[in-house]
């Protein structure tokens, strides 16, 4: 019982204050241009660029890069979470604690997962505003509980990249590159159907390639219940990630263990 | 401070930082990369729309994306980086003025983002079979480096004007996709709200990509590449005023060194 409660207290706390300690996020001088102007300009720019190039309508775009800009948070934070303790030189006092590291690591995603949510929801509420899109009210639900899937599949890739935060060096850099790959192959600009085969058949295995399209059908009119398997893809791919980069924590802290480089850049 | 000495600390600055900036994993490779994410998608969206001319449109724009993309974000930072690493108090202490300091780091900057524009423009031709033949070879060579001094002087701007954003590169980030879209880099500037068009105008990069524009696909780039020109110039003379202005305030204050 004992076990299991500090497993909670850690899974909690440790989780609210590794994001806590993400200082260099939780100011508005970096929230702000980073959560809020950002989503909104990139769906200006893909849906002026949609407009120009005659490819799908303002709902398509307002959409895709919503939904997709999650992916800032939920690569970056989740990255940091690991990248900025190893650079803080925190790192080795936390693997050195029997902290079990199923609830400490996971502990960090939760409020990965919101904050990718919160920015998700943002932009979709005031890209559909500035273009006004119109979604049946029966959707907004549906779309809302649709993007809390997509953040927590991205924040399992992110969990992939914090893990790979252990050997690489330039964390902002690999996060940006994956921010790059979901941009162009989930279909989150172009539609899946248009992409060459190999791009949409690699789109099938990344987080956002699902919750994108389930969303973009709600907001058609479909019921949640006909978008089911695509909200299931979506998560069962965010549990894979998620199962992923624990096994690669868990391998490359040992690793780091072995040759003794958890702290050498 | 001689003319000479002026300009020896001008080119010895650029060249130094442009071998730092090369050699670094954010701004040497990634910013070679990040456009091609964007031009890669606007390829792909004119492909499937627009046919050969828009596609043509697209790939000098996006080529031009990498010099604003290498700029808009490290310039708005580089006043910090300099207080992080313990080296803006030397910086302001020596006899050069700070804006014949400022301006080669912001200058490099932009002068990184050739590489991103040869990577486009190669990425469309080999990818996309995009064939960018150039109309008019002297005026595109001449318009290519007028429109990346102008793009550092607006980066120069930029550093002086954000300094008192305590993390101006967020700032600067946030400047990097409504520029590309202002500007009309890969969308005509026709199809954006009528109020837009005025602060297309007094950027510098909407005449400098206009004049690539025109000397690769055929037109008359000189008006644009002179109005490109004046604006650097405008920038320089503001950016020179505002960093005279900000360095009092922070002697006065005693904040040079706090972030």
């Amino acid at each position: 019982m004992t076990a299991l409660v500090n497993a909670a207290r850690i899974f909690v706390f440790g989780g609210i204050m590794s994001y806590r300690a993400l200082f260099h996020w939780l100011t508005p001088w970096i929230l702000i241009p980073s959560f809020l102007v950002g989503p909104i300009a990139q769906i200006l720019l893909f849906a002026y660029l949609g407009r120009s190039a005659g490819v799908a309508s303002d709902e398509f775009f307002v959409i895709g890069n919503a939904l997709q800009y999650a992916a800032i948070p939920c690569l970056f934070a989740m990255g940091n979470t690991i990248g900025d303790e190893r650079q803080q030189k925190t790192l080795g006092i936390i693997l050195s604690t029997p902290a079990p590291r199923v609830p400490l690591f996971l502990g960090r995603a939760i409020p990965v997962i919101l904050n990718g949510w919160l920015v998700a929801l943002f932009a979709l509420v005031v890209g559909g505003l500035m273009f006004s899109i119109d979604v049946p009210a029966s959707a907004y639900l549906p779309i809302v509980l649709v993007s809390l899937v997509a953040s927590f599949s991205c924040t399992g890739l992110g969990l992939v990249g914090a893990a790979l935060a252990l050997r690489v060096r330039e964390t902002a850099v690999l996060a940006n590159v994956i921010f790059g790959v979901l941009l162009v192959f989930c279909g989150v600009n172009v539609p899946l159907d248009r992409l060459p085969d190999w791009m949409a058949s690699v789109a099938q295995w990344l987080p956002l390639t699902h919750g994108i399209a389930a969303a973009r059908s709600l907001a058609d009119g479909a019921s949640l219940a006909s978008v089911a398997g695509e909200v299931g893809k979506e998560a069962a791919i965010g549990v894979a990630y998620v199962l992923i980069g624990m096994a690669m924590l868990s391998y490359f802290e040992w690793e780091s263990r072995r040759r003794a480089t958890l702290e050498v850049f | 401070m001689t003319p000479v000495g002026l300009l020896r600390v001008l080119a010895l600055g650029w060249w130094f930082h442009l071998k730092m900036l090369a050699r670094s994993a954010f701004n040497g490779v990634l910013q070679v990369l990040w456009p091609l994410f964007f031009a890669t998608i606007a390829f792909l969206m004119y492909g499937l729309g627009r046919g050969d001319r828009a596609l043509l449109y697209a790939a000098i724009g996006a080529s031009v994306m990498g010099v604003w993309s290498a700029v808009s974000t490290s310039a708005s930072g580089a006043v910090q980086r300099e207080r992080w690493s313990g080296t803006l108090e030397l910086l302001v202490a020596a006899p050069v003025p700070l804006p014949a300091v400022l301006l080669p780091i912001t200058t490099a900057m932009a002068t990184v983002g050739l590489y991103a524009m040869v990577a486009t423009l190669l990425w469309g031709r080999f990818l996309f079979g995009i064939d960018v033949s150039i109309e008019h070879p002297l005026l595109f060579a001449a318009s290519v480096p007028v429109t990346v001094l102008s793009i550092g002087m607006l980066g120069f701007l930029l550093s002086v004007t954000v300094v008192r954003y305590r993390s101006g590169w967020a700032l600067g980030n946030a400047f990097e996709l409504p520029v590309w879209l202002v500007c009309g880099f890969l969308v005509p500037i026709g199809i954006l709200p009528d109020w837009v068009r005025p602060i297309s105008w007094v950027l510098a990069p909407t005449w400098g990509v206009r004049a690539i524009r025109e000397s690769a696909l055929g037109g008359q780039p000189l008006p644009d590449l002179a109005l490109c020109l004046l604006l650097g110039l405008v920038y320089l003379a503001i950016g020179v005023l505002a960093a005279e202005s900000v360095l009092a305030s922070a002697r006065r204050n005693a904040t040079l060194s706090l972030s």
